[in-house]
């Protein structure tokens, strides 16, 4: 045997383990799922919102040969669930926004489901409604929950310093109002539950969660059952980005159809259904003031959120969380004061989505970034190195940057865009005649990139079992929603065992079987489930290497695992094959199995009450540049060129790790550019694709990604999480490069088309009248 | 009731004659009376691309073809792409170059691929993305979409 050379799969280029059952149509997602016995169910929405339910007449409909169950309110038992409590899975009483709940049926077939809901007859009586939350908050506004007087639901505030005194010390201070609008995920396989309740009243729900384990707890209190009686089952999903971080009514009515009916229910979304029903983003309306000195100095940050809660609250008001991190870490900035708001109104309500509040938050703090550079007559990356934190600052709310490379991120984006010539030369030529104008714009942003502890834990647990043919079975907490969570943990752990990646099995969608993880947000998947894979592998390894040791007389660290082999860790010679040896140790006279377990709990801390805290184990920073042409005829934009620069800790699978951020960029420029949830008088107007304009391959820039490799102490072989920021920072960096081409600001995205030319003409003719 | 039509075609390769209701979709009639769940269902009405099968070689989107216009016809599907030989090239590639995410969308944008690959081959940059525009992807940004077909036929700028 030749010997074998030490090599590392870290870095590598890995294919998804799953992708070549998706390619051929052989996986069958929740939403291509039939279950024996089952039944369709659909439920009859408002579509008005705000109204008293004066009459339900579902005689007709529970009549109609073929249908199994009929609800309202009134057959249910009266629960409340929820982030906020104030949600119910079928709305009596009174409906307080579009998407409310007041019928649902189950019968043979979706069509006989919506033969049955047509013949279900409801009376309303119309309110007067509210669907701005200023208005929301005024005195003798219409009350949506009887509970919830002035329609106050949550609020945060978080002071450092002293605001006044610094704005009174600042040579410059700008002001701005920022409106960011609603958008909603568009998950390519709508939303979907199978329920199916057992004689003794256990419920197996098939669901496209993204927290499995949070989600039992959080359903259990809208149907009055005990969490430890659901069992979660995660199929394949076309897609999550944030949407199902949470429960949402039509999974409990569901689940009552299927109790009610003794059958298991299917219900799944038409896609009208899932623009005018799923969650959106939060939409926020951010007044705020900026102070810096003379040589670029930032001295405070005062900010003001209002946000628009819609009728129930799920985690969309939670934002600031996120939002308040952003306010007061992006940036050295010595002195903040921010005070967020949330207001019920009868609007349809928002959930999590990708980024949480900081592509909010960041639309303002970059936008503010190149104001305040302009207003100084700095260069923006001039302002931004000399405000960017090194290694080992603590933030304002507690957060310790360890491996901060924010410095070197802004260096890299500007050297590798000729940022500073380009920036100087558009904005001279800005002026000059010509349809066409070009600009560059950048933008930066923080966000937490090693879990965030908003749960009592942040942890997540992690199984690894081999056979006697060295094939490895890891069983995690940690769901895979398409992000590629698969592929890295099959990096990880082929590393440690010296196996190959083919022959590793990942189990992680039941809730009976797998150990408890957090979900898949914050950007926490590869750091959290990527640690604890990693030392379960561990764990394994050493229990591998000491019965090798025992075999080989040589000292187990003089041992190594790789390809398959137990080698010489000196120069590779083989020892013994690992399979020969685990069956070795399986049926010796002293038998051991090789199955070990690991809970890893990161090194981070919950916020206290006052918003401090280290709640993450990292922190990550992202540099976009956004080069522009703007028809100033037409109103668009197109972008020429992308350029990302983002500290990823280190590069575990370096093609996961790309795609990740392509469609994340992608997503932030759909954001920035042209998607928009309109929803007016609290109904949603444009609840197709065909209105609803994600980005298409056409409209794709070339982009450019560069990974700068910080090692993160704490995270898996020095990684980091990078989801969310490239979603995040891509806005900011847009309308930074349209202010840089035309000279306008725009501080409420999209910059679609007829808002740049309104603005361009409103602009030109004030110009007009002046002269 | 809704009528019903008596129809047959070529599914994959194979022979299928079936009963239909006349206004059932071919979609419809794929997944749900014959089982090729391949094909996605996203939108339900022509925007999304999630639903492209090919049908005597031209691609299309099945949520807006009567499944009794498949009546004489040749239809391919996802599944009928994979021979005894492996997944086809354009699988292959969609999967090498880390173009699959969440996949939902993926079987009806490797239809459109195959379709572009076969009846146009080498092509431009522009004409890719021209050639994709019916297909809406959430995760992938779509860049890896266009490393995959240009392995396959070669993509100029």
């Amino acid at each position: 045997m030749e010997p074998i050379a030490k090599k590392s799969l870290i870095g590598q280029r890995v294919p998804k383990p799953d992708a070549p059952d998706k390619a051929t149509g052989r996986t069958t997602y929740i939403n291509d799922m039939v279950l024996p016995k089952m039944l369709y169910g659909k439920i009859l929405h408002a579509g008005r919102p705000h109204a008293l339910i004066k009459n339900i007449d579902v005689s007709a409909a529970k009549a109609l040969p073929g249908v199994y169950a009929v609800l309202t309110a009134a057959d249910v038992p009266e629960m409340f669930f929820g982030v906020g409590r104030d949600n119910r899975p079928l709305k009596g009483g009174k409906v307080r926004c579009v998407r409310d709940e007041v019928a649902a049926v189950a019968a043979e077939s979706e069509e006989l489901c919506d033969e049955a809901l047509r013949l279900i007859k409801v009376d309303y009586e119309d309110l007067p409604a509210v669907f701005d939350p200023a208005e929301g908050a005024k005195e003798g506004a219409p009350l949506i929950h009887d509970n919830k007087p002035g329609n106050r639901s949550l609020a945060y505030q978080f002071k450092h310093g002293d605001v006044a005194a610094a704005e009174a010390s600042s040579d410059v201070v700008i002001d701005s109002v920022f409106n960011v609008h609603y958008v909603t995920h568009c998950c390519m396989g709508t939303s979907c539950v199978i329920a199916d309740f057992d004689c003794d009243g256990k419920l197996t729900i098939y669901s496209q969660t993204q927290y499995p384990y949070n989600f039992k707890m959080d359903l259990a209190p809208a149907l009055g059952i005990h969490p430890g009686d659901i069992r979660v089952i995660q199929p394949p999903v076309g897609g999550a980005f944030g949407s199902k971080l949470d429960v949402y009514p039509f999974e409990p009515v569901c689940a009552l159809l299927a109790q009610a009916a003794r059958r298991p229910v299917k219900l799944t979304f038409s896609r009208e259904e899932e623009f005018i029903n799923a969650p959106t983003r939060q939409p926020v309306r951010i007044h705020m003031r900026t102070g810096a000195k003379k040589d670029g100095t930032l001295t405070f940050r005062k900010v003001d959120c209002l946000l628009n809660n819609g009728a129930y609250t799920s985690w969309g008001p939670t934002v600031p969380f996120v939002m308040m991190r952003t306010f007061s870490s992006h940036f050295r900035v010595p002195n903040v004061d921010i005070d967020c708001r949330a207001i019920y109104t009868n609007n349809p309500y928002a959930g999590s989505f990708r980024g949480y509040g900081n592509v909010q938050a960041t639309y303002a703090t970059s936008i503010h970034a190149d104001m305040m550079a302009e207003k100084l007559g700095m260069e923006l990356l001039t302002f931004s190195l000399k405000n960017a934190q090194k290694s080992g600052e603590v933030t304002p709310q507690g957060a310790r940057l360890n491996e901060c490379v924010f410095a070197e991120c802004l260096q890299k984006a500007a050297d590798v865009t000729d940022f500073t010539a380009k920036h100087a030369r558009y904005a001279a030529e800005r002026n000059k005649p010509g349809r066409i104008k070009r600009g560059i714009g950048m933008a930066s942003s923080i966000h937490n990139a090693g879990g965030a502890k908003i749960h009592k834990s942040d942890g997540c647990g992690t199984m690894i079992k081999l056979d006697d043919y060295a094939r490895a079975t890891v069983i995690t907490g940690a769901s895979e929603i398409g992000q590629g969570i698969d592929a890295v943990i099959c990096q990880v752990v082929a590393e440690e065992l010296g196996i190959p990646m083919s022959d590793i099995t990942i189990v992680n969608n039941d809730s009976a079987i797998a150990p408890w993880d957090v979900g898949v947000h914050a950007s926490r998947t590869t750091f959290i489930a990527g640690n604890a894979a990693q030392r379960a592998a561990r764990k394994a390894r050493e229990q591998m290497l000491n019965a090798a040791s025992k075999r080989a007389n040589m000292p187990a660290d003089a041992l190594d695992l790789r390809e398959g082999w137990v080698v010489h860790d000196s120069d590779g010679t083989p020892v013994l094959k690992i399979d020969k040896l685990l069956r070795e140790m399986h049926f010796s006279r002293e038998p051991e199995l090789v199955m070990v377990s690991e809970y890893y709990e990161p090194p981070s801390e919950p916020e206290n009450k006052e918003h401090v805290g280290d709640m993450s184990a990292a922190y990550s920073h992202a540099v976009h540049v956004a080069e522009v042409e703007v028809d100033t005829e037409t109103g668009e934009i197109r972008i020429v060129k992308f350029t990302s620069v983002q500290d990823v800790g280190r590069v575990i699978n370096e093609m996961g790790l790309e795609a990740q951020l392509e469609g994340g960029i992608v997503m932030g420029i759909g954001y920035a550019l042209s998607e928009e949830l309109k929803i007016v008088n609290g109904q949603v107007r444009n609840p197709s694709f065909r209105d609803y304009k994600v980005l298409t391959a056409p409209e794709v820039p070339p982009m450019e990604l560069h990974f700068i490799e910080s090692h993160s102490s704490t995270g898996p072989m020095g990684a980091k999480g990078i989801a969310e920021l490239p979603t995040i920072v891509p806005a900011p960096a847009i309308a930074n490069a349209v202010y840089n081409a035309i000279g306008i600001r725009f501080f409420d995205p999209p910059m679609t088309p007829e808002k740049v030319a309104r603005a361009i003409w409103e602009r030109d003719s004030k110009l007009a009248a002046a002269e | 009731m809704t009528a019903k039509v008596d129809i047959s075609f070529t599914l994959n390769g194979h022979l299928k004659k079936v009963s239909v209701p006349a206004d059932m979709s071919a979609l419809t009639m794929l997944r749900d009376m014959l089982g090729m769940t391949g094909t996605k269902l996203a939108c339900g009405e022509g925007e999304c691309g999630a639903c492209t099968i090919m049908v005597d070689g031209v691609s299309l989107n099945s949520c807006l073809m009567y499944a009794a216009e498949c009546d004489g016809r040749t239809v391919l599907t996802i599944e009928g792409l994979r021979t005894a030989a492996g997944l086809d090239p354009m699988q292959k590639a969609f999967v090498e170059k880390g173009a699959i995410q969440c996949g939902y969308c993926m079987p009806g944008m490797i239809m459109q691929a195959k379709y572009l690959a076969d009846t146009k081959g080498k092509m431009t940059h522009e004409e890719l993305q021209r050639g994709l525009e019916g297909n809406v992807c959430r995760c992938t940004g779509y860049k890896k979409v266009f490393d995959a077909v240009a392995a396959v036929v070669g993509v100029t700028e």
